[in-house]
């Protein structure tokens, strides 16, 4: 997020597009009702009738996948109507001329023929947050997990930019992040492309740090992607080594991944449960859990804070970095000598110049959100307030794209995919937390009632679902949060797989799944 | 004009805005509260903060009333604390007890302890108890309304702080009864069950079933916090870990936490029991001949891992190894993934969980 969790209280515009935030990130949402509570105007982008859409002023119930088209009908709104703020777009940000020029044939009534919203709504939405004095975006998944997802992440740039909504309190793009350290997994440089810090791996000066500091000469040009890699197992690449993630469930075209991770000769699974990933490991490590491990993880606003081991951990299970470092020595690697956490948290801290302020005991009362780059530095709750890190924020010319596969004939139904309150991810976690099940007995399928007439299903029936991968039963659920044409299933029941039938295509430069986006036929079984 | 107050003879200043119970407690004064809780607007309800003021004729409600400039506070007085033992006296004799286990929630000794600090003994009111305990089947939130004292917190925070409006209030006076939309059960309501009713009640009658269940036998010890963050979403929510003998019997969300300033949804507030669930892996597997994973000790399970990343290294070289760190383990090991990568094969064949 470029804008700390608190300043959510604080805009007079919210937009938030591709994120159901009242199931996947509660917590932050409180923010959001307080400022709606105080006044605040809310426009809601979702295929979806999410609960943030029943919050909202303004609903815009975009067809999946057509984010981008949105996004540059409103870009064309805010520009035609005058609604840009010139001296931002002067002293702050570069390309503004040739972005100008682009979108504007990109009318609202043509997104209308792309996304379904009413050009009417689309502008209401384009005068709303080009007005705001303080105009906040919000996203999700929902705009990531696209082929095009770079492009969506961009255009939500562009009115940022062009509206000067952005480097003050209450305005930002702000994307929520959907795993308590994903952000630190990132930080720590479990990437392809950059060293810890983000500090690209193809920038000379970073080569010759990193191979000063771990003593041995690294590859000069980016990594493969875990899509890439995945999609090469048993070809070039022959052994993982996988730290808690069930990645035979949480990544798309489940049998793609099942026969990748077979083709390994070689499998390591670090895990605290025996998940469906780690039954095809050669070697499977138990780790400690959440509670019984010290540690620091990186929250969605970029907050270093501590956690902490309350409890001993079960039979041998061992930490995740106690297990890394045994299997580096005995490989005869140098610099895996760890006792406790605190020494490879400090030697991240050295050498990321985000965390270079930071040490383990600085971060005892979770104050420090990055970069923090030197001992006397407060932290940064609110990024690119004087500056961007690149000097200006760049206009980006983006187009619209179809997803990659759209429906047809033969899968004439729109699935989306997510995520619900009351379970995580692929359950391994709240499947086993007792009373859960009370809430959320298992997985149903969100289909509009009139779809079901129409594709002759029956509420609370199971159905068969099929996509261009595979098939899977469902039971049906009848929901108005279902438009008509979309259906809605979380990934998160092992026993309706949902992911057998994702997995369409990529964003080809993240290599992010399309998760969103997935052409279904239903049937009645 | 200057912003000061006079507060038990000692000058304080203050802020545009702030209550006059605020300003006190910055002045660390004792005033009792029960309705209170900080991240609410102020009620009023249960009138235990009064103060008296120079100039009122009755003592003011401290939690409702705004500081002005030159106001002459005295936050303790006989007169006052005579008031206030009377009120809890008349307070504790509607409730069926006071006495009750430490872990029904974060708030939930506020009038037990109000009562022993006033040394109310409960004999000189005695009354019938007000409130009828709801018979909820939900596994997770206790609904004992026989010690409901109505002060409303739990409407409130529903309200204010998660803005679901999930519960309210029906009947007046000593009839008014806690409730959701027709009466029914909370998962028949727009309740999310995030257990922040629980962790506000003063008094324990919304309670933690869940704690409640996993202590039975040691219900009246306190329990050990430690503060950690939630293992769930990336807001980053703080919690105490309530452990008692090695065992997680609950969560209380810290008050204190920047991300969520005592805020928590179902999933950080009741679904923390996945750590000790007897389908934990205890022991290292490997894969025997017979193509089945099998226990066995952890040098052997870390020779095998190693030794199969040498052979392969070996075989195919550097570039056929790849490693997926974890978004959900602590930097520390995501740090060391990357590493063990890095130098011990020279590449960037390094990945977590965040494409998918």
């Amino acid at each position: 997020m470029s804008n700390p969790l608190v300043d959510m209280q604080k805009p007079d515009v919210i937009f938030c597009i591709g994120t159901n935030m009242t199931e996947c990130h509660p917590v932050a949402a409180t923010g959001l009702k307080k400022a709606v509570a105080r006044g605040a105007k809310l426009i809601v982008a979702d295929p979806r009738r999410i609960g943030l859409a029943e919050m909202s002023h303004l609903y815009l119930p975009l067809r999946v996948g057509s984010d981008t088209a949105l996004l540059l009908g409103m870009a064309h709104v805010i520009a035609r109507e005058g609604l840009i703020d010139d001296e931002f777009i002067e002293n702050r940000t570069t390309g503004f001329d040739g972005f100008f020029e682009h979108i504007s044939q990109w009318t609202p009534e043509w997104a209308e023929t792309i996304t379904g919203v009413p050009a009417k709504d689309i502008e209401t939405a384009a005068m709303w947050y080009g007005s705001a004095s303080k105009g906040a975006i919000y996203y999700t998944l929902g705009i990531t997990e696209h082929i095009c997802g770079v492009e969506n992440v961009q255009s939500l740039c562009n009115l940022a930019l062009m509206t000067g909504n952005i480097g003050r309190e209450g305005t930002g793009i702000n994307p929520m992040r959907g795993q308590n350290n994903i952000q630190g997994a990132g930080d720590s440089g479990a990437l392809p492309n950059n060293y810890p810090g983000f500090q690209s791996v193809t920038d000379p000066a970073h080569q010759m740090k990193f191979k000063a500091e771990y003593g041995r000469e690294i590859d000069l040009e980016k990594g493969i992607t875990k899509v890439t890699a995945l999609e090469l197992c048993g070809d070039s690449i022959h052994a993982m080594l996988i730290d808690g993630e069930n990645t035979l469930l949480s990544d798309p075209d489940r049998e793609h991944c099942e026969h990748a991770l077979r083709a390994l000769e070689h499998l390591v699974v670090i895990d605290i449960f025996l998940t469906e990933t780690a039954e095809l490991a050669d070697v499977v490590l138990p780790a400690t859990a959440w509670g019984e491990t010290d540690g620091v993880c990186t929250n969605t606003e970029r907050r270093v804070q501590r956690m902490r081991a309350a409890v001993t951990p079960p039979g041998e299970a061992k930490s995740d970095w106690w297990i890394i470092c045994q299997i580096a020595q005995r490989l005869g690697f140098d610099g895996f000598d760890f006792d406790t956490p605190k020494p490879i948290f400090n030697e991240l801290c050295r050498i990321s110049p985000i965390y270079a302020g930071l040490d383990w005991e600085r971060i005892e009362n979770s104050e420090y959100q990055w970069p923090v780059p030197h001992k006397e530095h407060p932290g940064t709750p609110r990024l690119h307030e004087e500056t961007f890190v690149n000097g200006r924020g760049i206009f980006s010319n983006v187009h619209y794209r179809d997803p990659a596969e759209t429906i047809s004939e033969n899968f004439p139904v729109w699935l989306t995919t997510g995520r619900r309150l009351q379970s995580y991810h692929t359950r391994t976690q709240t499947g086993r937390a007792q009373g859960i099940d009370y809430l959320l007995p298992e997985e149903s399928l969100e289909v509009n009632p009139a779809d079901i007439e129409r594709w002759n299903l029956s509420d609370g029936e199971w159905c068969k679902m099929s996509s261009a991968r595979g098939s899977i039963n469902i039971k049906v659920k009848a929901t108005n949060r279902s438009p008509r044409g979309t259906v809605f299933a979380s990934f998160s029941f092992a026993d309706v797989p949902v992911n057998l039938l994702t997995g369409s295509g990529y964003d080809p430069i993240t290599h992010t799944a399309e998760l969103k986006v997935c052409p279904v036929r239903l049937e009645p079984l | 004009m200057t912003h000061k107050i006079e507060i038990d003879g000692v000058e304080a200043t203050f802020s545009e805005g702030e209550t006059i119970l605020e300003v006190a407690q910055r002045q660390e004064k004792e005033i009792p509260t029960l309705c209170y809780d900080p991240r609410l607007e102020p009620f009023g309800g249960c009138r235990l903060c009064i103060v008296e003021l120079e100039g009122a004729r009755n003592p003011v409600a401290s939690c409702t009333t705004k500081a002005t400039p030159g106001m002459v506070i005295r936050t303790a007085t006989q007169a006052i604390e005579a008031y206030r033992k009377t009120l809890l006296e008349m307070v504790v004799s509607e409730n069926r007890e006071v006495d009750i286990p430490p872990l029904r929630g974060y708030a939930s000794g506020e009038l037990a302890d109000l009562r022993d600090k006033y040394a109310v003994n409960g004999t000189r009111i005695a009354g019938t108890t007000s409130g009828t305990s709801k018979d909820d089947e939900n596994p997770f939130i206790l609904r004992d309304y026989e010690l409901c004292i109505s002060c409303y917190r739990c409407v409130r925070v529903c309200a204010e702080q998660e803005g679901d409006h999930a519960i309210n209030v029906m009947n007046r006076g000593f009839h008014t009864q806690i409730t959701t939309e027709f009466d029914g059960l909370l998962k028949d309501s727009a309740c999310t069950f995030c257990g922040q009713c629980i962790q506000t009640c003063p008094t324990g009658a919304l309670a933690d079933k869940k704690a409640l269940r996993a202590v039975d036998e040691v219900a009246d010890t306190v329990p050990d916090k430690t503060r950690t963050i939630c293992p769930y979403c990336g807001v980053g929510c703080s919690v105490d870990i309530l452990t008692k003998d090695d065992k997680i019997v609950g969560i209380h969300p810290a008050m204190d936490g920047p991300a969520n300033q005592g805020a928590l949804c179902v999933k950080g507030q009741f679904a923390y029991d996945f750590v000790q669930h007897s389908d934990r892996l205890k022991t290292p597997l490997i894969r025997a001949d017979d193509g089945e994973l099998h226990e066995t000790t952890w040098e052997d399970a870390l020779d095998k891992a190693a030794e199969g990343f040498r052979k392969v290294n070996a075989e195919h070289g550097r570039h056929s190894i790849y490693g997926i760190a974890s978004g959900r383990a602590p930097s520390e090991a995501a740090y060391l993934m990357q590493k063990f990568i890095r130098v011990g094969f020279g590449t960037n064949y390094i990945d977590n969980c965040s494409r998918a």
